[in-house]
């Protein structure tokens, strides 16, 4: 794909993010739609292509009441959206639809009008890990760290500075659930859920959504919003099951996804303004700096725990907080995207100085699949 | 009403043989006769290679803890937490998922590379699960 032939033209998220027990899990979606299109100063009949995951793009069309000349349902957990910019990206340039909607919406905490996750006994997820006692995501997606941390002399206090910067960003950003300061001895000292993970180690469960507005580069100059221009792309997965991973060291999909990201864009690590990486637990910033390059894994923890990450710091990292301090609904990789267009506009709420490249890099599963793109807001 | 009881798995075609073995006391893995690639879970064909002369053979059942997570919460049916969910990495080289029976469910107790070896669990007249235990001597 070529570099910045297609931007971002309208991003929102859910007017409220939360607990939000008055809307259901489409109407979410709706609500982050119709902010989006607001957001690009379009009508709804302007869209002709629609990417959503979990929801079907079928529920998604017919609720808003778009007649799409391109479609994906791709829907391989959190990062999906990722893999929706890209899909879109390259449809928009080969000429399959000129405008791209992307939506995502959860009612991850109130439950309404959303589907319980199930897992079929005959299913190899249901024959090979369920027996055993995996029950949700905090009982599963943890399982590599053990092995990570004696495998690169990874400290419990390193993982825990992951909570602990991130809370510092999000204590700059008024719309975050979790705002008040920690320590590494609070992140220590909170509830254990899954040895080694402590409750605030482990992301949040909101309610929430977002959703994206995708052009060709040509027409995002006459939107109103500054457009932000996909410079680089990467997609990849692995396995379904946490326990069939190549490695615990490293995550395979992370691997093919962000170096070919980092390939296409032509940048190096030095040009990094801002990152964001999909933390739906704290080790996920460690293997993120690592299988992305910026650092060998030996060194990550000690990285974070130094303060690089932080306010600050000189690779500024989920600036919105993140899933540990911002919100979760359950697939949130959108709203790391959402955050990485607000810093390359120039209007988040703890901008980056001067920042031109963003690097937004989602995970979905346990390590399942990963999605990464890179930003920029100079053409 | 009847306890909750743990996930029960439900065999496929492909997976029958594994299963089958569990409850003979054997813990049956595949090789491939082209290219000898050990894998797991069960297919009938190489996952490496693409052959599908493959052969079901017995395991060593011996293997090491790879990594785990001890959970308490939440806590799936037919657990009391806390409970060990540990990866045992076997002998002839593929990982499974797996619980760690006859040790106490704690980081002490719980070291990475311990050896272990496997011990049969019957859940009912159809199903029997492969859990693991450390190894004596
Ligand atoms: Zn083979």
């Amino acid at each position: 794909m070529r570099r910045n032939q297609v931007a971002v033209v309208g991003a929102a998220e859910t007017t409220e993010l939360g607990v939000i027990p008055n809307m259901s899990q489409i109407q979410l979606h709706a609500d982050a739609a119709l902010n989006a299109i607001a957001d690009a100063g379009l009508k709804l009949s302007d869209i002709d292509g629609i990417a959503t995951a979990v929801e079907t793009p079928q529920q998604i069309a017919h609720y808003l009441g778009i007649t799409p000349t391109w479609v994906d349902g791709t829907s391989v957990g959190g990062c999906s959206f990722m893999l929706h910019v890209r899909h879109a990206a390259a449809a928009i340039e080969a000429g399959l639809c000129k405008t791209v909607l992307i939506t995502h919406a959860e009612s991850g905490k109130s439950m309404i009008g959303k589907l319980p996750r199930s897992t079929p006994a005959d299913s190899l997820n249901g024959q090979f890990e369920a027996p055993f006692g995996v029950y949700g995501p905090p009982s599963m997606f943890p399982i590599p760290v053990l092995r990570y941390m004696k495998t690169y002399g990874i400290t419990h206090e390193q993982i825990a500075m992951v909570a602990v910067a991130q809370r510092e960003w999000a204590a700059k950003n008024p719309r975050a659930m979790m705002k008040d300061p920690i320590t590494v001895a609070d992140v220590l000292n909170s509830r254990m859920i899954a040895y080694p993970f402590r409750l605030l180690q482990c992301c949040l469960v909101t309610d929430g959504g977002g959703a994206l507005i995708l052009t060709s580069a040509d027409r995002a100059k006459d939107f109103p919003k500054k457009p932000v221009y996909i410079l680089g792309t990467g997609e990849s997965v692995e396995t379904p099951m946490v326990s069939q991973m190549e490695t615990f060291n490293s995550s395979r999909a992370f691997k093919v996804a962000g170096p070919t990201a980092f390939k296409e864009a032509g940048i190096t690590h030095k040009d990094v303004d801002h990152l964001m990486i999909y933390d739906a637990f704290a080790h996920l910033p460690l293997f993120g700096l690592g299988d992305l390059g910026f650092m060998p894994h030996e060194e990550t923890g000690k990285f974070i725990a130094d303060g690089n990450t932080r306010p600050g710091g000189k690779l500024p990292l989920n600036t919105n907080g993140g899933g540990l301090s911002y919100m979760h609904s359950g697939m949130y990789g959108m709203y790391a995207l959402q955050e990485s267009v607000r810093q390359m506009r120039g209007i988040a709420p703890a901008q980056v100085k001067d920042a031109k490249i963003s690097v937004c890099h989602g995970v979905g599963g346990m390590f399942a699949a990963s999605g990464t793109i890179i930003f920029t807001n100079e053409k | 009403m009847a306890e909750p009881a743990r996930a029960r798995p439900k065999p496929t075609p492909e997976t029958q043989h594994f299963w089958d073995g569990t409850q003979a006391g054997e813990l049956r893995l595949q090789r491939c006769d082209a290219c000898a690639n050990v894998y797991f879970p069960p297919r009938p064909f190489c996952p490496s290679c693409a052959s599908r002369k493959v052969s079901v053979f017995k395991a060593s059942g011996k293997g090491k803890l790879y990594s785990y997570v001890i959970n308490h919460r939440p806590a799936a049916p037919g657990f009391t937490p806390p409970y060990a969910i540990a990866v045992v990495e076997l002998d002839e080289g593929p990982r499974m998922m797996s619980n760690i029976i006859d040790c106490p469910q704690t980081p002490e107790a719980l070291e990475l590379d311990m050896k272990l070896e496997v011990a049969f669990e019957k859940l009912d007249d159809k199903i029997t699960l492969p859990l693991f235990r450390p190894a004596k001597g």
